[in-house]
C-alpha cells in the first residue's frame, strides 16, 4: 500500500520498474535460509576429490557412492538404527509420563503447583555437559552403559519437561466442564480420558510427540557418552569420521542429509499444530 | 423422589461459599435458584450433583445418605451455561453416550436418541459434529444429552444465559414444557428475577452463599422475608427509603405520610424500613392518596417502549420502571408518586415487617 502511495506522488519521469518488494525479502530470506542445507546436498553428490580441489556450484562428477557407503556398512546405518531405536522409546516414555503429569497441572491446584511447574522447565535449560559425567558413571553402575534405554532415559531430562509444559498448554484449552461432564454422564477418569479427552488434545500430543523424537534426534552430548558401540547414535557416528586418510567429506555430508530426512517426514504431520506447540500449546 | 441438603455447606480454606443450608426439593417439581453471580448458585448445583463434596453437612436422595457417592453413580444430568458437548464425536454420539454407558441396547438408544433430537429440533443435524453448529443447537444439543439419561436431578446452570434474546424465550418457553414429563427434580440457576418468574415452581433466592428464602415462586416474589430477597428478586433491585411511625401514621419524610392501617395498625413505634419496586414508581398520581417525592433525576435510559429512570433521594439512589418514552430534564427535581399499598415494610435488621398490601391480597 505504502509502496503504490508512494508511487503515485513521485513525478512521472522518475517511476521505477516496478519491484515485488516482498518477493525479493523472501528470495532472499529463502537462499539465506537454504544455502547451506543445498551446500551439504551438493556435497554429498561429489566426491571427495572434487569437494577439495574445486568450487563448483552443483556436482560436476555426480556420484551416489557416499550414500552407497552409508546404506550398506553397518557401521553407518546402524547408527540410524540405534538413534531411532532409543527416540521412539524416548518419545514413548516422555508422552505416557508427561499425560498424567500435564492433567494434573492443568486440572487441579495444590501445594506448589506453579513452583514446581517452573521447575521442570528449568531442567530444560540445563546444559547436558552438566549432566553427562554424573549419567555416565551412573549407568556404568547400573550396567546399562551402551544401552538403547540409557539413552532413551537420559533425553527425558529434557524431553518430559517439555511434553508436561506443551501438553498442559492444550489441556488448559479444554474447558474443565467437559471433565464433569463426561464424569456425570457416567464415564470412569480411564475411559473419559482415552475416549473424550485424548482426541481433543491429538495434535498436542502429536506436536509434543515432534519436539521429543526431534531433540532426541538431534542430541550429541549425552548420546555420546552414554554409547561405545552397541547403541552407538548416528550423531556419534558422524563424528567419528576423522580415520588416518583423512576425513572423508562426501560420506560425512551424506550422512548429514539423511539425518535431516526424518525431521522432515515428522514435521509433515503437524505442520498446522506446531506454531501453538512452539508457544508451548498457549495460544 | 426427594432431594435433600441438610445443613451442607462448602468453604475452601478461610473463605466460605456456601453457608450451612437445609433445602428440600420433591420430584416432579421445578426449583429455580436466583441469585446475582457469585452468590453460590453454582456451587451448590455442584454439591447436589456430586461433582464436590460438601465440607460440612449431609446430600440426601430418597432418604439415602449420597454425600460419599461419586457422581458417576449419581442419577443426575446437568447441563453448563457454556455449551458443553464433546467435540470428537457427532451430535448423536453426544446425546446417546449417557445411554451407550448404562449398557442400554442399540435399539433403544436409537429411539430414544432420535425422540430427543426431534424434541430439540436437532433431527437433521445427529451426524454433525458440535462445533459445526450454531450456539443454540449446540446448547440444545447438551440439553438433549440430559434429556435422554432421564435422571432423577437435572441441573440447568444458566443454560440460556449465553444465548441471544430470540432463542432464549423459545427455548425457556420449551425446557420446562419438555421436562415436565419426565418427573424428576429440576432445579434451574438464573440471575434474572424474570426468568424465575416465567418458569414458575419454586425459587431459592441466594445471596452470599445463603438461601434467604425458598418457597412457591409467586409466594417469594409477592411476601420477600427480608430486604435481602427482595432485592435479588426485583430486577432492576428494590429501592428503599427511611420510614417512622407515630401513632397511626407512617412518616416518609418530605412531609409525606400514609396512614398505618391492616396489619401496620399494631407496630410499635420507631424507624423501619420501606421498600418498593421499581415498577411502582409513577410520573404522574394514578391514587388519590399516592405520595409525592421530588428527588434529583440523573440518568434516563429508553429501552424502546420503557424509561429507566435514576433517582436521588436524599442520598438514596432510587430506579424507576416507567411505562412509554419519556424525555425529562436531567439534574432538576422530579415528582414522581408512590401508592402506599405498593410499599413493603422492613425492620432496621432487614426483616419483613409487612408486605405491600397489593402483594397481601393478591
Amino acid at each position: 500500500m505504502t509502496l503504490a502511495a508512494t508511487e503515485i506522488s513521485r513525478p512521472k519521469s522518475r517511476v521505477l520498474p516496478w519491484v515485488n518488494g516482498s518477493a525479493v525479502v523472501m528470495t532472499l530470506y529463502l537462499v539465506f535460509l537454504l544455502l547451506p542445507i543445498y551446500w551439504l546436498l551438493n556435497m554429498s553428490l561429489k566426491t571427495n576429490t572434487e569437494i577439495l580441489s574445486t568450487f563448483s556450484l552443483w556436482p560436476q562428477d555426480l556420484t551416489f557412492d557416499n550414500y552407497r557407503t552409508i546404506l550398506t556398512d553397518p557401521s553407518w546405518y546402524m547408527g540410524y538404527v540405534n538413534s531411532l531405536i532409543y527416540v521412539v522409546i524416548n518419545t514413548v516414555i516422555s508422552i505416557s509420563v508427561a499425560l498424567p503429569a500435564a492433567y494434573a497441572f492443568s486440572r487441579y491446584h495444590f501445594m506448589g503447583d506453579k513452583h514446581l511447574f517452573f521447575w521442570l522447565l528449568t531442567n530444560r535449560m540445563a546444559p547436558p555437559a552438566v549432566f553427562a559425567l554424573p549419567f555416565f558413571q551412573l549407568y556404568s553402575s547400573v550396567g546399562l552403559f551402551d544401552t538403547h534405554i540409557a539413552v532413551a532415559l537420559a533425553h527425558c531430562l529434557f524431553n518430559v519437561p517439555l511434553a508436561v509444559w506443551i501438553l498442559e498448554g492444550f489441556m488448559r484449552g479444554v474447558p474443565k466442564e467437559i471433565d464433569e461432564t463426561a464424569y456425570i454422564d457416567g464415564y470412569s477418569f480411564g475411559r473419559f480420558f482415552m475416549k473424550i479427552f485424548m482426541p481433543l488434545i491429538a495434535s498436542g500430543i502429536g506436536v509434543a510427540a515432534f519436539f521429543c523424537f526431534m531433540f532426541s534426534w538431534v542430541e550429541l552430548l549425552l548420546s555420546r557418552t552414554l554409547t561405545s558401540v552397541d547403541a552407538k547414535s548416528i550423531a556419534a557416528t558422524m563424528t567419528r569420521t576423522v580415520s588416518a586418510s583423512g576425513m572423508d567429506w562426501g560420506v560425512l555430508a551424506a550422512a548429514g542429509v539423511l539425518t535431516i530426512v526424518p525431521g522432515a517426514l515428522v514435521i509433515y504431520f503437524v505442520r498446522n499444530y506446531i506454531a501453538k506447540g512452539f508457544a508451548l500449546g498457549r495460544v | 423422589m426427594t432431594l435433600q441438603l441438610e445443613g451442607v455447606s462448602k468453604g475452601t480454606g478461610r473463605e466460605t461459599h456456601i453457608h450451612p443450608i437445609d433445602l428440600t426439593l420433591q420430584g416432579g417439581t421445578m426449583n429455580v435458584l436466583l441469585g446475582p453471580t457469585l452468590s453460590g448458585k453454582t456451587t451448590l448445583m455442584r454439591l447436589m450433583a456430586g461433582l464436590d463434596r460438601p465440607t460440612e453437612g449431609r446430600v440426601l436422595w430418597n432418604g439415602e445418605d449420597v454425600t460419599a457417592v461419586p457422581v458417576q453413580k449419581r442419577n443426575v444430568a446437568m447441563v453448563y451455561q457454556q455449551f458443553i458437548n464433546y467435540p470428537s464425536i457427532t451430535v448423536f454420539e453426544n446425546i446417546a453416550s449417557p445411554l451407550r454407558l448404562m449398557g442400554k441396547s442399540k435399539s433403544d438408544i436409537h429411539t430414544a436418541v432420535h425422540e430427543a433430537a426431534d424434541m430439540m429440533k436437532l433431527g437433521a443435524m445427529l451426524d454433525r459434529k458440535p462445533l459445526e453448529l450454531s450456539g443454540g443447537q449446540q446448547q440444545r444439543c447438551a440439553l438433549a444429552r440430559a434429556l435422554v439419561k432421564n435422571a432423577g436431578l437435572v441441573l440447568l446452570d444458566e443454560p440460556l444465559a449465553n444465548l441471544d434474546y430470540k432463542l432464549r424465550e423459545e427455548l425457556r418457553a420449551e425446557i420446562p414444557r419438555i421436562f415436565e414429563k419426565a418427573g424428576s427434580i429440576f432445579v434451574y440457576a438464573t440471575t434474572e428475577p424474570e426468568e424465575a418468574l416465567l418458569l414458575g415452581g419454586n425459587t431459592a433466592t441466594l445471596w452470599e452463599g445463603r438461601v434467604t428464602q425458598f418457597g412457591n415462586t409467586p409466594t417469594v416474589y409477592r411476601k420477600p422475608v427480608d430486604a435481602t430477597t427482595a432485592r435479588v428478586f426485583s430486577d432492576p433491585p428494590m429501592n428503599f427509603l427511611q420510614v417512622s411511625k407515630t401513632g397511626a401514621k407512617l412518616m416518609f419524610g418530605d412531609g409525606q405520610s400514609a396512614s398505618a392501617s391492616g396489619s401496620l395498625a399494631h407496630l410499635p413505634d420507631g424507624r423501619y424500613m420501606a421498600g418498593f419496586r421499581p415498577n411502582h414508581l409513577e410520573v404522574s398520581r394514578h391514587a388519590a392518596d399516592a405520595m409525592e417525592f421530588h428527588p434529583q433525576l440523573s440518568v434516563t435510559e429508553i429501552t424502546g417502549s420503557e424509561t429507566f429512570i435514576h433517582l436521588d433521594h436524599n442520598g438514596e439512589r432510587w430506579v424507576g420502571l416507567i411505562h412509554g418514552v419519556h424525555n425529562l430534564p436531567l439534574d432538576k427535581p422530579l415528582p414522581v408518586y408512590l401508592d402506599p399499598a405498593h410499599v413493603y415494610i422492613f425492620d432496621t435488621d432487614g426483616g419483613l415487617v409487612a408486605p405491600a398490601s397489593y402483594a397481601a391480597a393478591a
